[in-house]
């Protein structure tokens, strides 16, 4: 069983576990995580292990006293985590949480596909919110593999659902979402969850390829039958509010009642109306006095070397002053 | 040089699109281009006002919560009053002679309005425990120290008002004996009334009460065992029938100094056996009670000791009867309508005997007005000394007609207050050889014409003639001509009322062309409560413009829930001829116009029902194959409100449950929104309009920069909020309250932009049109309604900017968009404070898309303002840069402006403001506005001005007059040259 699993929380907490020939792979490509965590990769992966250490003491918890979805994923992935890292001793054992991932094939019933299980922080005010999400995704099996197939051939859906409240699942109705089968082949599959939470309620997610999916949809067989999954985590934004805004607007209008600043404008801008006629003048000037020589040259010929002669004659006499 | 072109380019700019409004009229442009139609409604009451007085009126409140006084001779509106939509009008009467006194609100309002001009005079607020029924009664000869008083049951109590000040003299509360008073009685000449109603289902209580000071005298109560159903009439000041509660008997109720007996008869013994069953109709005429039964009306005679007996049987369950109207000598004369082929009959009897016709008219009456609903009589004295009669009467489509003389002296289309849907058709191309003659014919008159308005541009007009040309381009004969315009100026609107009467307005002067009552959409047996739901264009011929006519398609439903089978109707908008009509068997939920039209140009409809099937209309071959191709790409959604889902389907296959309906489509549900309902409850959806256009993606910003803007058809605008803040603005504190706007992409269920605003609330009103959305909501905070746009731009195609990626073609801007690829947009927002709150939102819309777009607001005060979406930039800042203002951006201010001239409405009100519907005109700069409510408002803008037209008041004729003359000075100058050149030669 293959998985690679890259969670990103808004909220900033960034995790990667990951096979180690993917590692420096991730390195290199989370520009936002290594900007995060300016230090050296020991220490990254020191950070890592701490957060799976407690998860995976969670999940070993959890499969005792813990409500846990029977799925055959759940346990595994968590029995994994726990082998791996040992069950360390965690206290804040009651904010974990497990959700399932199912999918369905065209118009088939809905199966366990994965689960996703993440921290649950409770602010002193009562809200709630998940952080620190991490999927694991089961492999196909040979007979999904099938039908997987089926739908490329037919270019038919492939549709997940998750619970609408994590807490307490499934909460008043599963959340669907849908991609046509044929946008995720690439090398292996590419998936991508873009799950929008509203504290513990899941309001809706946006699962589909992590780039383009051009149309016409090619038939395209994926070279890997494993699952590449990106998940990001999105609660509302808030909008800006209006009191500083206001407050910038008074002062923007005290500075009008001052007068009115004049733009600071180049010289140009200014003064064109009378730069254009001045040049026009000069050039006028110019092409006059151009013309007037010529015209001494052809009408006055005998003068012309008198005047060279003084021209000359200026140089030398400045020369000597000094 | 080029400092120079740009300083003179940013002249020109501030020139063309300084902020100041761009359509404000010159007093002699009123009504040019626009017009105004003031309508009341279905009319509910009516009071005639013509003793002894000037102008004989009649006082009427409509089912548009409208109170008027029309004009007896002409139908005109003296003056008009609309309440609220939530203060709708029980009862009206006339008090003293002249008030009108109007309860409104489920009896807790009583007002009082001066009858000449409609001041209001006074209004009381009449408190009570509990909602019941509402009785007005105004007793014209009670007089309580020279004050009328006014009886009012409502809320479970009696109150007599003084009608002087609309004081509360006394209030009796009724709600401890659960008394559902039904009649208010006075005696003639007494100083006691009596309230008489039933407590239950099945006692009646009668209250003998002292009207000075509301103490009950007598309190009498009697039970009946069979039990009322709750219908009862007053036949006499001591006598009332009811019906009991099996509806086969009729109990006749005396209650004679305080005493009741009840008498009970039953209705087979009356009229024979019958299956039906009874219904007793409201009336009020002395000795004498209605009941339908069957098809048949029975008028039942009360006569001495509450016996019963048959007066007459009218095989016309659509009759309509007047109430009583009393004579000279204490007679009473009510009128009555029936119905016979294409003609209505109007009689007028003397209660007490039947055979006795006072008058007995026939009048022809358009078949398109259906049936007679509601019949008021008034009677006057003829020239002869003896009595004449006026009956108002309305038809089944809301009009209200005068009759009298055996003629209709006027009629209003008052169905119009009332309207559903709205949409522009066009019209007829002008045919060959037409035109010309109709120029020849008036030839001399447009001479004159031209002659005139020569006159006006030199200053030479006199006033009579000034009044002549502005008479003159009033009703130019070019703005309401039957043909399509070069300009596209003239169109039908096509208009569906509640009635179920669709008609055409000539957009120029809105006259109404054609109307039809719509047959599918008639009570019927096969169609039971008929609901108008939509208009839609259903065949628009381009290529065949010339010999097919465009058609709509009219979508109703019979019945009152949403799970009530359709009713589809063809409609030719050229004649308003029904071409075909179809009962459906499945229910409509949602009608989607394809973007698909078969070779007949007919428009691909699909119908989603209730259980979610599709059904494809045109049902069609041809419309099939269309449809089998493009099947794996539609989709849509649904928005379960109450539940607060929002669901996205696509289609699978034929329906499996209906074999062999090859029309019928089972469909999946591919993605689901479940909002929290705990946290949010959805509020408002909008979308794009479908025939949007958009002239270009691209948007040039500061130093010629490009933005793409990510316009998609398929996302929509939700806005949720707070479950405890759905109710009236302030019922909420800001912290508990909040609302959230979603942007989805239908196809994929895909958010593509989410917000929260904190401390805000509904109603909220949104306009999505290319990429942007504006939306006005209430700040708690604040204190002020706020207006927030949204823009979405596209980033993936952000990189097209440079020349040679194009000229080598290595951009991305053809290649198809897949609503499955990841979207890289990017959103930017602003929020404004406004200062009205909405009551309708629309944009303009023009045939290109290049104009720029005007929104137009219904402000509470029923008008329409028109706000340029350049104030609404969410790129304003407080100092733009140079190259920002030359862009047009505007630097920011926290609220938006209003500016009085942009009202499109200028002075006039769209009383009732219920929706703007917005029209391209062919020429790119303006766009059709209709708005609508109780009145009907039209004109049209051009949010740009009028790049593209020269004036209507522009004088072709002194440019001509010009040309000649500067032709003929040249030639004399030519001459007179030539002349000089020859003497200078001899010289």
């Amino acid at each position: 069983m293959l998985y690679v699993m890259r969670v990103e929380s808004l909220l900033g907490i960034n995790n990667q576990r990951t096979m180690r020939a993917f590692l420096v792979f991730f390195l290199f490509s989370c520009l936002g995580f290594a900007l995060l965590v300016p230090s050296s990769l020991g220490f990254q992966s020191d950070e890592l292990l701490l957060d799976d250490e407690e998860f995976g003491l969670e999940g070993g918890r959890s499969s005792e006293s813990f409500r846990i979805r029977s799925q055959p994923s759940a346990p595994q992935s968590a029995r994994r985590r726990s082998s791996d890292f040992g069950g360390g001793g965690g206290s804040d054992s009651d904010s974990k949480i497990q959700f399932s991932l199912e999918h369905a094939f065209g118009d088939s019933d809905f199966s366990p596909a994965g689960a996703f299980s993440a921290r649950l922080k409770t602010s002193s005010h009562g809200a709630q919110t998940l952080t620190k999400l991490r999927f694991s995704r089961n492999a196909f099996t040979e007979a999904e593999k099938e039908k997987f197939e089926k739908l490329l051939q037919g270019d038919d859906f492939y549709r997940i659902r998750l619970p609408s409240n994590v807490v307490s699942p499934p909460g008043r109705e599963y959340i669907i979402s849908a991609v046509k089968a044929r946008c995720l082949p690439r090398e292996a599959l590419d998936e991508h969850f873009f799950i929008h939470m509203d504290g513990v309620n899941i309001l809706a997610v946006n699962y589909g390829s992590p780039g383009a999916c051009q149309y016409p949809r090619q038939l395209k067989l994926p070279g890997k039958w494993s699952f590449n999954s990106h998940t990001i985590l999105k609660n509302t934004e808030q909008a800006p509010r209006a009191p500083v805004f206001s407050e910038e607007i008074l002062g923007g209008e005290e500075g009008e009642g001052e007068g009115v600043k004049p733009v600071e404008r180049s010289f140009w801008a200014k003064y064109w109306m009378y730069l254009i006629p001045l040049g026009l003048i000069v050039m006028n000037a110019v092409t006059q006095a151009l013309n007037m020589p010529e015209e001494q040259a052809t009408g006055q010929p005998g003068s012309q070397g008198p005047a060279t002669a003084a021209v000359q004659r200026g140089p030398p006499t400045a020369v000597r002053r000094r | 040089m080029a400092m120079a072109t740009r300083v003179f380019l940013l002249l020109l700019l501030v020139l063309i699109s300084s902020p100041s409004p761009s359509f404000s009229l010159y007093e002699d442009q009123v009504g040019l281009m626009d017009w105004h139609q003031q309508y009341i409604g279905k009319v509910k009451h009516a009071v005639f006002h013509t003793q002894k007085a000037g102008r004989k009126r009649v006082v009427v409140s409509t089912e548009e919560n409208v109170i008027a006084s029309l004009d007896l001779r002409r139908g005109d509106i003296f003056w008009r009053h609309v309440l609220g939509p939530n203060d709708a009008v029980d009862e009206i009467d006339i008090a003293l002679g002249k008030y009108v006194i109007t309860l409104s609100s489920e009896g807790s309002i009583l007002r009082a309005w001066n009858l000449p001009d409609g001041q209001m005079v006074w209004e009381s607020f009449l408190q009570g425990p509990k909602p019941s029924k509402s009785l007005l009664s105004v007793s014209a000869n009670l007089k309580i120290d020279k004050d009328n008083v006014i009886f009012v049951f409502g809320k479970g109590c009696l109150h007599a008002v003084s009608s002087i000040d609309g004081e509360v003299l006394w209030k009796k509360d009724f709600a401890d004996e659960s008394l559902e008073v039904q009649q208010i009685i006075h005696p003639l000449g007494s100083d006691m009334i009596y309230a008489v109603g039933f407590v239950g289902l099945s006692q009646l209580d009668a209250y003998q009460i002292n009207v000075r000071n509301g103490e009950v005298l007598k309190h009498r109560s009697a039970a009946f065992p069979g039990g009322f159903c709750g219908e009862v009439s007053l036949v006499s000041s001591d006598t009332l029938v009811a019906l009991d509660a099996t509806r086969s008997s009729l109990i006749s109720i005396s209650f004679l100094d305080g005493e009741i007996s009840l008498q009970q008869t039953h209705i087979s013994n009356l009229v024979g056996d019958s299956f039906g069953m009874a219904v007793m109709l409201p009336s009020k005429l002395s000795g004498m009670l209605m009941i339908k039964i069957d098809n048949y009306m029975v008028f039942v005679r009360v006569a001495d000791e509450g016996k019963l007996e048959v007066a007459e049987k009218i095989n016309d369950a659509a009759a309509a009867v007047s109430d009583a109207l009393a004579l000279s000598e204490g007679q009473q004369a009510f009128g009555l309508v029936e119905h016979g082929g294409n003609k209505i009959h109007l009689t007028v009897k003397l209660v007490n005997d039947w055979n006795g016709d006072l008058l007995k008219e026939s009048i022809r009456m358009d078949h398109q007005r259906g049936c007679v609903h509601k019949i008021f009589i008034n009677s006057y004295i003829r020239t002869d000394r003896s009595h004449g009669f006026r009956a108002l009467i309305v038809m089944e489509d809301h009009s209200l007609l005068l009759l009298q003389q055996g003629e209709i002296v006027w009629s209003r289309e008052d169905g119009l207050a009332s309207i559903i849907d709205v949409t522009a058709s066009e019209l007829p191309v002008e045919k060959e050889g037409v035109s010309v003659a109709k120029v020849e014919h008036n030839l001399f008159e447009w001479l004159k014409g031209h002659m005139l308005k020569l006159k006006g541009t030199l200053m030479l007009a006199s006033p009579e003639d000034m009044i002549a040309i502005q008479g003159m381009r009033l009703k130019s004969s070019e703005k309401s001509k039957m043909t399509r315009d070069h300009n596209g100026f003239r169109k039908l609107l096509i208009v569906l009322t509640r009635a179920g009467k669709l008609f055409a307005l000539h957009t120029g002067d809105g006259r109404v062309v054609w109307s039809v009552l719509l047959h599918s959409l008639h009570n019927s047996e096969a169609c039971a409560y008929p609901t108008g739901l939509n208009v839609y264009q259903w065949q628009v011929p381009h290529h065949h413009a010339m010999d097919e006519n465009p058609s709509v398609l009219v979508v109703g439903r019979c019945g009152l829930g949403s799970d009530a089978p359709g009713v589809l109707s063809f409609v030719d908008t050229y004649t308003g001829k029904e071409l075909d009509s179809l009962f459906l068997t499945h229910s409509i939920e949602r009608i989607i116009p394809l973007s698909f039209t078969d070779s007949r140009e007919q428009r691909l409809h699909l119908i989603i029902d209730t259980d979610h099937h599709a059904h494809l209309y045109p049902r069609t071959p041809e419309a099939i194959g269309i449809f089998q191709h493009e099947l794996p790409n539609i989709y849509w959604y649904s928005v379960e409100a109450e539940n607060g889902i929002i669901r996205g389907h696509a289609l699978k296959s034929n329906c499996i449950l209906q074999e062999g309906d090859e029309y019928c489509f089972d469909t999946r549900d591919l993605w689901s929104i479940v909002f929290p309902s705990e946290s949010e409850k959805i509020l408002a959806t909008v979308t794009r309009k479908l025939n949007e256009v958009v002239h270009t993606q691209a948007k040039v910003i500061t130093d010629q920069d490009v933005m793409y803007k990510y316009v998609s058809k398929n996302l929509l605008f939700v806005a949720t909020v707070a479950p405890k803040a759905t109710g009236e603005i302030g019922s909420v504190t800001p912290e508990e309250s909040w609302l959230v706007v979603y942007l989805i992409d239908t196809v994929t269920g895909r958010i593509i932009y989410r917000m929260t605003h904190h401390g805000t609330q509904g109603p909220v009103h949104a306009v999505f049109s290319e990429n942007w959305v504006v939306y006005h909501y209430f700040n708690l905070r604040a204190h002020r309604y706020e207006m927030s746009v949204v823009e979405i731009y596209d980033q993936s195609r952000a990189d097209n900017k440079d020349v040679w990626k194009l000229v080598l073609g290595k951009h991305n801007l053809t290649s198809p968009v897949s609503s499955y690829s990841r979207p890289e947009v990017i959103t930017k927002s602003q929020f404004y404070f406004f200062t009205h709150s909405v009551k309708a939102m629309a944009v303009t819309s023009t045939a290109k898309g290049i104009t720029s777009k005007q929104l137009l607001i219904g402000t509470i005060g029923d008008q329409v303002l028109a706000l340029d979406k350049r104030y609404l930039d969410p790129r304003r800042t407080i100092n733009p840069s140079q190259s920002e203002r030359e862009e047009g951006i505007i630097p920011l201010t926290d609220s938006l402006p209003i500016i009085p001239q942009s009202y499109v409405t200028h002075n006039l009100k769209v009383e009732g403001l219920r929706g703007i519907v917005t029209a391209p005109a062919k020429l790119e700069s303006t766009t059709l506005v209709f708005a609508y409510g109780v009145d009907l408002f039209f004109t049209r803008i051009a949010p740009s001005r009028t790049y593209d037209l020269l004036t209507d008041d522009f004088s072709y004729a002194l440019l001509l007059i010009t040309i000649v003359a500067l032709v003929a000075a040249i030639f004399v100058t030519w001459i007179l040259s030539e002349r000089k050149e020859l003497q200078e030669k001899w010289r």
